[in-house]
């Protein structure tokens, strides 16, 4: 705290943090195993992975950790003021290829920044085709106070 | 009736009485689970009842009814609990000594196999008696998590003894955890840890517990100052004093000087003396910092590996007294275990600019900016870093 300078200094931290786990369309560091898109997997495959997904919900639940959990849909637009008694500027792209493109996110209230990264690591072992873990890379950010 | 409540009253008083509950139960062998179930739903029901229907004795109403929820619970579950509910209908005995059933919940919600966070959220219910609802609002999480967090913490602690004697040191630090959260943000849960630490200070003779409360009141005494009409952070330095509550000030004061006269010096009455220090100074120059770094030096001295943050922040108080360079090596001290953390930055940058290094401080303040997880002190110190580079480019030049 700045209290750290010019206060008096008990500092104790946030007891509980929270973190927002970002998943995204595209973006983000090389993906350690490249995958096809999903709508181009076997049905099954696109359910179990559904069902991992509201599983990790669930059991976040269960520990008490549980926020939030919201997925968003793949259109963008981006928006910028147009300047006086002009319109809004909008552009829906088409952006580049590695452009980031969030998915969507699990927000969580947990004991450590370890314990996010637990958590994030989990939700990125969710099965990919075949069943197999996707290694997706996850976005962990620490929500402010 | 209901005319001659005060508001807030009821609500005050349940909470003030629900530990008591709690305790009566726990005393004829009820797990602490249950229990604590059953005294929360005495609660609601006299959040409902009392405002029209005052009881005549209201901890033995509140006592009755959590007796009565309990039983019901008991039935509810199965055949095989009637004889436990049989047990449970025995007449009440009489309430024994407060203070140590106080403690021993405390001792009971802040086990050391809970996380902070759990012991937090089960000694705001069990002790402080507030509702699930309440916490999950204080801690910006759904109810359902927050309910999910005390049930679990509860499970936790089932099979502990209530008569077992636990660690008063942990107790402190979640009565002071509690306060944090609610320091200049969260207002009811500063309150609510004042009023803690004043129970705590009610059930243990022990001095550091007097220390906390006077820390915490002598801290909440500077509440109304450490934000301006905007809403912006404004440090100790640049306070309104004379809208500090002096109140407070006074009993907080007060509490310190009755556990230094124990003369068994601990950690918190330390830092309650340091507050005690910058609440008698009229102005912010009138800062005795001298016995501030005293105190500072008996803080380090009071463990055998110094603490890092402790050695940070009397580093300030050596540039106080010594100069800001003096100040400036002692941060070098603790640079290896806090040099990526913003309250060294923090604590740089405001030495870098009593030293008059401008340049130094924006970039200390900047840094310190980038790392903090709090938005109000996020603003705080980029309007610093903005400052003092605003103050470069006027500075002449040599």
């Amino acid at each position: 705290m700045v209290r750290a300078a010019t206060d008096v200094a008990d500092d104790e931290e946030s007891s509980m943090p929270k973190y927002l786990l970002l998943k995204h369309y595209r973006g983000g560091p090389d993906p350690h195993i490249p995958f096809p898109p999903m709508d181009q997997w076997a049905p099954d495959d696109v359910d179990a992975h559904m069902n991992f997904l509201r599983e990790v919900s669930k059991v976040l639940k269960e520990s008490g950790e549980y926020v939030d959990a919201r997925a968003l849909t793949m259109a963008q637009t981006w928006v910028r003021y147009g300047g006086p008694d002009a319109a809004p500027v909008t552009t829906d792209g088409p952006h580049p290829e590695t452009s980031d493109l969030v998915a969507g996110w699990y927000m969580i209230d947990v004991d450590s920044h370890e314990r996010a990264v637990e958590v994030a690591a989990w939700v990125s072992s969710e099965p990919g085709p075949g069943g197999e873990p996707m290694y997706e890379w996850i976005d962990v950010r620490e929500v402010m106070d | 009736m209901s005319g001659e409540w005060r508001p807030g009253e009821v609500d005050l008083l349940v909470r003030s009485l629900a530990p008591k509950a709690l305790a009566a139960l726990l005393r004829r062998g009820e797990d602490f689970a249950t229990a604590e179930d059953a005294v929360q739903d005495a609660i609601v029901e006299a959040l409902r009842v009392w405002p029209e229907r005052p009881p005549r004795d209201p901890q033995a109403w509140l006592i009755a009814v959590s007796q009565r929820r309990l039983i019901d619970a008991r039935r509810s579950e199965s055949a095989r609990h009637r004889r436990e509910a049989a047990v449970a209908d025995e007449p009440a005995q009489g309430p024994t000594e407060l203070g140590d059933d106080t403690l021993l919940l405390l001792f009971c919600c802040c086990h050391p196999d809970l996380s902070p966070a759990s012991q937090i959220a089960l000694t705001l219910r069990a002790v402080g008696g507030l509702t699930t609802s309440d916490i999950a609002d204080a801690f910006f999480v759904p109810e359902a998590t927050m309910a999910q967090r005390i049930s679990r913490a509860k499970r936790t602690v089932r099979d502990r003894q209530f008569t077992e004697p636990g660690d008063l040191a942990v107790v402190l630090r979640v009565v002071s955890l509690v306060y944090h959260a609610g320091h200049g943000r969260r207002n009811d849960l500063a309150s609510e840890a004042i009023r803690l630490a004043r129970q705590l200070t009610l059930a243990t003779p022990e001095p550091e517990a007097r220390g906390l409360l006077a820390l915490l009141l002598l801290q909440h005494s500077r509440l109304p100052a450490r934000s301006d009409a905007q809403g912006r952070f404004v440090p100790l330095d640049e306070q309104d004093r004379s809208v500090w509550d002096t109140n407070e000030i006074a009993e907080g004061i007060d509490v310190l000087q009755r556990a230094l006269a124990e003369d068994r010096h601990g950690r918190y009455q330390m830092l309650a003396a340091i507050a005690a220090l910058h609440a008698d100074a009229t102005t912010s120059a009138d800062t005795d910092w001298p016995q501030i770094l005293e105190w500072y030096d008996d803080l380090v001295a009071l463990t055998t590996e110094p603490d890092a943050a402790v050695v940070l922040n009397r580093a300030v108080a050596v540039g106080h007294v010594r100069g800001a360079a003096a100040g400036l090596a002692e941060t070098d001290r603790v640079s290896a275990v806090l040099g990526e953390q913003q309250q060294w930055y923090a604590v740089r940058a405001y030495l870098f600019e009593m030293a008059g290094d401008f340049a130094s401080a924006g970039d200390a303040y900047a840094a310190a900016a980038a790392r903090t997880t709090r938005v109000a002190e996020r603003d705080h110190l980029v309007r610093r870093a903005a400052r003092a580079r605003a103050r470069l480019r006027h500075q002449p030049a040599d």
